[in-house]
């Protein structure tokens, strides 16, 4: 969880947790270049069309457009990677922009899951959890439920101790 | 009793397609916190926190809230400033 410290934004990760960031991070970063694939909706989600009626607008648009949304993308899952901690754990120290780099890729990383996991306007996502542990408690689902549930707790900290 | 008739009536006036303004429009989904949304039109377009709140809640309660409004150009700019935060934007004619 993040606190304000002065100019900073700073939070102390267990090994688990830097593991798991590590590893989100590295994904998003996956899907925007080897893994690039429009036909992904994730990718649809992350690089919405801009002019939904019109293909042609859209397309013509992304053509000028995509390419520095997905740089802009992975320098900011790139940003996670960067200040993390020795996979031990410790503390993270963000300064301004670097939290906001931070907020923007944990988005991104929560907008993938969310649309792997199918989370609907009216998903709880503690019910999903309490019924995928009752059916395996070992299964991929609960592990992502669990880091996408982990992940929005994380941005919510951290988007309160940079407008603190 | 009988309604007095109009003086003269209305001219409505249809503006024509091409001087009509372009929006940027916000739609809802269900990942984005509401206070990252809120948080992010107040950075992006400097609004005070209570128009950015009332344009989150319209987005969240309406579907869909109209962010920005102007030459198509900006209106273009803004979206994919939007997409670089992962909100779902379009761009639209007012």
């Amino acid at each position: 969880m993040f606190r304000r410290y002065g100019e900073h934004c700073v939070a102390t990760f267990a090994a688990d947790e830097v593991r798991v960031l590590r590893k989100v991070a590295s994904e998003v970063v996956g899907l925007l270049t080897d893994g690039f694939d429009h036909d992904d909706p994730v990718v649809g989600r992350l690089f919405p069309d801009t002019y939904p009626e019109q293909p042609d607008e859209s397309a013509d648009f992304r053509r000028y457009t995509e390419g520095d949304l997905k740089t802009a993308k992975i320098d900011q899952a790139g940003a996670i990677l960067a200040a993390l901690p020795a996979s031990t754990g410790g503390d993270v120290r963000l300064d301004g922009e670097a939290a906001e780099a931070w907020l923007r890729a944990l988005n991104d990383a929560r907008l993938a899951m969310g649309v792997r996991l199918d989370i609907k306007p009216d998903t709880d996502i503690g019910t999903e959890l309490d019924e995928a542990v009752l059916r395996d408690p070992t299964s991929a689902r609960v592990f992502q439920l669990s880091v996408y549930a982990y992940l929005g707790y994380l941005q919510e900290s951290l988007l309160n101790a940079l407008i603190d | 009793m009988t309604a007095p008739a109009p003086a003269k009536r209305p001219e409505v006036e249809e503006i024509p397609e091409a001087e009509r303004p372009w929006v940027t429009i916000v739609w809802d989904d269900p990942v984005n916190l509401m206070a990252y949304v809120t948080w992010v039109f107040q950075k992006l377009f400097g609004y005070s926190r209570e128009k950015a709140e009332k344009l989150m809640l319209d987005v969240h309660h309406k579907g869909k809230a109209v962010v920005s409004s102007g030459a198509r150009e900006r209106m273009e700019h803004d979206a994919s400033q939007l997409h670089a935060y992962g909100l779902w934007a379009t761009v639209d004619r007012a």
